[in-house]
């Protein structure tokens, strides 16, 4: 008897283990950011439109912000920018662009060609402020609360869905709180 | 006496020596030779977070790139190598340490092996000694229970 329980016992006991695993595992090749809960990251960088002039983090502080990370470079992005210009046109929350390690006049074309969702944009040549953001690849979005801390990270394209589920909420329940 | 390596075995020694100049990805040299080793070190233990199972000294990617450029001027600056690994996992968190961190949370992850290997033991013992008893209890001549 003992010789089937103890295989048995030991089966369970790790199929348990693994369940537990598989469950709170976040969706597949998703990491999840150390970033969320915490304040968002200061920049000061070039705009797009006019590199003589800085966007500054400081001066987004007292309203909510998306800062979506994209670049000319990336095909997601293309895909994701019906979205971004919906969520422009709903005008809930401005969006904050990170043109990422890209061509600034490619960029600005892009703009032209497929519409401007953004407020402003900031160009990262170098790389910094991304990895400050702890960016792995575009698109990456951060919803960003007015006092500066980040609520919620999604990486790759952003959806019609995660917009009515994730964003507007979070966006909306602190608006209804206040 | 002189031993004296045959001709193929050079040829394998040589091809050994040029691969690791061939295949390494990063070019990068620091001027001091131990800051060198700290930096080849660490950028052989923070993952790439775009391939995921390759180390930044291994990816060609341009994000690699960055993250060791961060590594080396780090390193320059006079950081400890904790101090650089702190620094990444507060951005792109532990999951780009390949050598996870002590606490309690990885509790789980540096004591299995020690479990099992606990576990193993204890099951290895009581089979080893149900035999050893089997036997002490056997006490006819093995040749009785042959047929013939």
């Amino acid at each position: 008897m003992n010789r089937f329980l103890l295989p048995l016992g030991a089966f369970l006991l790790l199929a348990v283990v693994l369940a537990i695993g598989i469950k709170h595992s976040p969706e597949k090749g998703v990491i999840a950011s150390p970033l969320v809960g915490r304040l968002a990251p200061q920049f000061s960088l070039p705009a797009l439109s006019d590199p003589a002039r800085q966007v500054r983090s400081a001066d987004l502080k007292g309203h909510w912000y998306l800062f979506n990370v994209w670049g000319t470079w990336c095909a997601e992005c293309r895909a994701e920018h019906p979205v971004l210009l919906k969520v422009q046109r709903a005008g809930i929350v401005p969006l904050i662009g990170l043109d990422w390690k890209d061509d600034a006049a490619q960029a600005r074309q892009w703009l032209a060609q497929l519409g401007n969702p953004y407020a402003t944009v900031a160009v990262d040549a170098s790389g910094r402020a991304a990895i400050e953001w702890g960016v792995y690849g575009a698109p990456e979005t951060f919803l960003v609360n007015p006092q500066g801390i980040v609520v919620y990270k999604h990486v790759g394209a952003l959806t019609d869905d995660t917009w009515a589920r994730e964003i507007l909420p979070r966006v909306s329940a602190a608006a209804a709180g206040s | 006496m002189r031993a004296r390596l045959p001709p193929l075995a050079w040829l394998v020694l040589a091809a050994l020596l040029r691969s690791g100049g061939a295949l390494a990805v990063d070019p990068t040299e620091l001027p001091d030779p131990r800051l060198q080793a700290r930096y080849v070190a660490l950028t052989h233990e923070l993952r790439c977070m775009q391939c995921q199972n390759e180390s930044l000294a291994d990816s060609p990617v341009d994000l690699a790139a960055d993250l060791r450029r961060e590594v080396r001027e780090q390193l320059l600056a006079g950081k400890s190598d904790d101090a650089v690994r702190a620094w990444m996992a507060a951005r792109y968190g532990d999951f780009i340490l390949f050598r996870p961190r002590y606490s309690w949370r990885n509790a789980w992850l540096w004591g299995a092996p020690a479990v099992l290997l606990l576990m193993g033991a204890v099951v290895s013992w009581r089979v080893v000694r149900q035999r050893t008893t089997l036997l002490a209890g056997d006490d006819q001549p093995v040749e009785e229970d042959l047929p013939g």
